[in-house]
């Protein structure tokens, strides 16, 4: 228990800079390898058909020429997706609180949550469909919310309950109310568990929205547009599509792990840099 | 670490206690789950509510309705629903467990490659962990509908069975956390333990397999958690494009074209789904069970 | 303020589990004004037990709690004392200042008398400077060393305090028992302190209390005549190792030797 004081490491810039891309040197090494297989070897040496995967260049030519109503679809899918993660999130934190107010009903309940995570929701995305109507972007909503509740509940009642006795016996002795100690323990104890549930159900969401469209959707919309695309042998433009579909749910993810890392900036596992 | 010393007997008396409870909770979730489902439609549909959907019998049917369902003839004098139904269920399953089997295979086997070289594991990790934040089940009608016209590599052609084209979604879907559980798991060591080993002299293979892979155990048993779920979402997804018809894919596709004449049937599919993937889970669960000993501990 | 006046006074408190464990029978005991008083005795004698029922976190089976000479409860919510843990229990997301504040924000002292308080305590532990840290940039004697600033924080005329250097190393700990008397002497109050070293107990005690284990009792007390102020020099007095060996045959008086044997046999719980 007698560690050093942490002392932040102090260096030039340039020597920074330098370090930086000695680090991530191999990731760029293998990101120029893989465009590489992905341009010549495959296709010419491997002798992988387009239908299986295009060359780099042609997707690439199709992402931009068509970049209009690929981020139109794109746009699109991903408000279906940022919808039902609202929705979903904040109802699975709700529930959190209930259970977690009520220990023997969240402890009772808790395998079943876990168990319902097991669920192939996404085959709900018909009824869904049923429900809302099959060109509604609420029916895509619904199933990605269903699908992010679950992680949510379990990560958020995790969370909440994973206080330790003695912070509650302090805040006891300073003869704290339930409401402070829920304010000032409960919550900050229960954020690193809720922010990696977020970012669980932010990749939920995007392939609610996108896998939901294969049970049928609006036209505007990306999984639709994918579907139909493949059925016309247009590969490319299908590539293109997955191509914003990955850039949207790292954005969307990426925006989840900014705003932890703003807010959890008190958090231990920062000092190792993760 | 030694037990205590409470005897055998009152332990097994315990036990069935145990278990006892356990079931009473289980009814007790299904009854409240069912009278929510059937206070819901009572309460909308007598009160005419149409928000946020309207709540009818084609919307909402019976639950005793959709049971009795899998217990009925379809199409009129054919087989029983439900045995249609297991059927496609084993369909799937197979493709799900042979998807789930080579995801987790090579993903342990690359997850192993990477965590021994560190240049690997800076080149290789940043793209496997991006993969998870990016939605993958998207390229499914890509993998299975060009798969489906053969594969031909170093000029042999080879096109794979319909099945297994579908296993290579799930096995797709497996292998990412796979990969990412087993170079965390394998670096988790306790690195006392590992100087122990040291001194031993003992062997990278035998500090591998005595020390490595236990301590990535809990890792690799999340991970197939998580896999588990996902190989059975990949298997029924990939069915959807390949118009394959055997598997609950093809069932939901089929029952979701007739719904507004049958909506029983899309529900019963999507029950014996349900409890495929809660199967799936068990059996990992289960298997961690078997092979792991020791404290439970949190892994999510 | 007269030097009798007392602080705690516990009359025939028993603590049973609900196991129908009797934890704690019939303790009797007073602590009064400026005393530091060591609760010494084998694991499951129930120490902790009886400084937490001290502090009204856990309720009594049967018995009289005065602390202040008010009920426990009221002294609890007029926030008569202050209590150290074995664990520094800091709050990760808060500031070494903002932890420090937090029994503070409690009592609604307004931000610029807070600050000041803050800044009187932190020089108190000798850690002007480390304000803006969190928790883990500290090492483990600097955070018990922020808990105890902020049990200190609005000058409780009782410190309870749970085995609070039983992490720390030998070396930390002896300055440690140094800072936390002259912080004792430097404040007046007083000290309930649970510790399982002999001579951590004598070096800092005005009362040695000693108790058996299952069901936990006060066995004796040793009164510490040691001279005021301590200092280093005061652990190689011969007075002091009198005194050491004094309490030990208290200790072990009470079969605390065969409890600890039972207890390594039947593993933890």
């Amino acid at each position: 228990m007698t560690t050093m004081p942490y002392l932040e490491p102090r260096q030039t810039l340039p020597r920074r800079l330098l370090d930086w891309v000695v680090e991530w040197l191999p990731a760029f090494v293998v990101f120029a390898l893989g465009l590489v297989t992905w341009q010549w070897i495959l296709p010419d040496v491997v002798g992988i058909e387009r239908f299986l995967l295009p060359r780099f260049s042609a997707v690439a030519e199709t992402f931009w020429t068509e970049r209009d109503a690929l981020w139109s679809a794109g746009w699109f899918t991903f408000k279906e997706a940022l919808g039902g993660w609202v929705a979903g999130c904040s109802l699975a934190f709700l529930a959190a609180l209930v259970l977690a107010r009520w220990r023997p009903l969240g402890r009772a309940l808790m395998p079943y949550a876990i168990a319902a995570n097991a669920i192939p929701i996404i085959a709900f995305a018909p009824i869904t469909n049923a429900w809302f109507g099959t060109f509604s972007p609420t029916s895509k909503m619904a199933v990605a919310a269903v699908l992010c509740f679950f992680p949510v509940l379990v990560n958020s009642l995790r969370g909440l309950t994973s206080v330790r006795p003695e912070s509650i016996e302090l805040m006891r002795s300073y003869a704290a109310s339930e409401v402070s100690i829920f304010w000032r323990v409960r919550i900050p104890t229960s954020l690193p568990f809720v922010f990696s549930g977020l970012k669980v159900a932010s990749v939920l969401a995007m392939i609610g929205a996108i896998v939901g469209d294969y049970f049928g959707g609006s036209i505007e919309a990306l999984g639709i547009q994918i579907r139909s695309s493949v059925g016309l042998s247009q590969f490319e433009y299908a590539w293109a599509a997955i191509v914003v579909a990955s850039i949207l749910g790292l954005l969307f993810y990426g925006a989840i792990s900014l705003t932890e890392r703003l807010v959890l900036h008190w958090h231990p596992s920062r000092r190792r840099g993760e | 670490m030694q037990l205590g010393g409470t005897s055998s007997g009152a332990r097994a008396g315990s036990w069935a206690a145990l278990a006892a409870g356990r079931i009473a909770v289980l009814v007790a979730v299904l009854l409240a789950l069912g009278s929510l489902w059937e206070g819901y439609r009572w309460v909308w549909m007598s009160r005419g509510w149409t928000w946020p959907f309207e709540v009818s019998d084609r919307t909402m049917p019976h639950l005793h309705e959709i049971v009795a369902q899998l217990f009925r003839q379809w199409p009129e004098g054919g087989p029983v629903l439900g045995s249609t139904l297991l059927d496609a269920a084993l369909f799937t399953a197979k493709e799900a467990a042979v998807g789930f089997a080579i995801g987790a295979v090579v993903g342990f086997a690359l997850g192993a490659v990477i965590a021994h070289f560190r240049v690997l594991q800076r080149g290789l990790m940043p793209y496997v962990v991006a993969s998870q934040t990016i939605p993958i089940l998207a390229v499914a009608p890509m993998v299975v509908v060009g798969l489906g016209s053969g594969i031909t590599v170093f000029g042999y052609a080879y096109v794979p069975a319909d099945w297994l084209r579908v296993s290579v979604i799930a096995a797709y879907l497996t292998f990412f956390p796979v990969t990412i559980n087993t170079v965390r798991g394998l670096h988790s060591a306790d690195p006392l333990a590992l100087q122990l080993m040291h001194s031993y002299a003992a062997s990278r293979w035998t500090v591998l397999w005595k020390l490595r892979l236990p301590s990535a155990l809990p890792y690799l048993f999340a991970a197939f958690k998580i896999a588990a779920t996902a190989s059975v979402v990949g298997a029924i997804v990939g069915e959807l494009p390949s118009s394959i018809q055997s598997g609950l894919g093809g069932a939901i596709l089929n029952f979701n074209q007739y719904y507004s004449a049958e909506p029983k049937n899309l529900w019963a599919t999507n029950l014996v789904a349900a409890l495929l993937g809660i199967a799936f889970f068990l059996a990992v669960v289960l298997a961690e069970k078997v092979v792991v000993h020791r404290a439970p501990e949190r892994f999510a | 303020m007269s030097s009798s006046e007392l602080v705690v006074s516990l009359k025939g408190v028993s603590k049973a589990f609900a196991a129908g464990v009797l934890a704690l029978e019939s303790i009797d005991l007073e602590v009064r004004r400026g005393d530091f008083v060591s609760l010494i005795g084998p694991s499951g004698c129930g120490k902790s037990t009886l400084l937490r029922i001290i502090g009204d976190i856990t309720e009594p089976t049967s018995g009289e709690v005065v602390v202040n000479g008010k009920p426990a409860r009221k002294a609890r919510e007029d926030r008569d004392y202050g209590i150290v843990f074995q664990a520094p229990v800091l709050f990760d997301w808060r500031t070494v200042e903002r932890n420090i504040a937090l029994p503070l924000e409690m009592e609604g002292w307004d931000r610029s008398r807070r600050q000041a308080r803050i800044a009187e305590m932190l020089e108190l532990v000798e850690l002007t400077g480390f304000e803006k840290h969190y928790p883990w940039q500290l090492s483990g004697g600097m955070q018990q060393r922020v808990s105890i600033a902020r049990a200190l924080a609005f000058s409780p005329a009782l410190l309870l305090m749970d085995e609070p250097f039983g992490a720390l190393d030998e070396m930390t700990r002896e300055r440690l028992n140094l800072e936390l008397l002259r912080i004792w002497a430097e404040t007046g109050s007083s000290v309930v302190f649970v510790t399982h070293s002999i001579a951590e107990a004598v070096f800092l005690s005005t009362h040695v209390v000693v108790m058996t284990p299952r069901p936990g009792r006060v066995s004796a007390c040793v009164e510490i005549d040691l001279p005021q102020p301590r200092t280093q020099e005061t652990r190689e007095d011969p007075r002091f190792f009198e005194l050491v060996t004094e309490v030990r045959e208290a200790l072990h008086a009470t079969g605390a030797d065969e409890v600890e044997e039972q207890l390594a046999a039947e593993g933890p719980a």
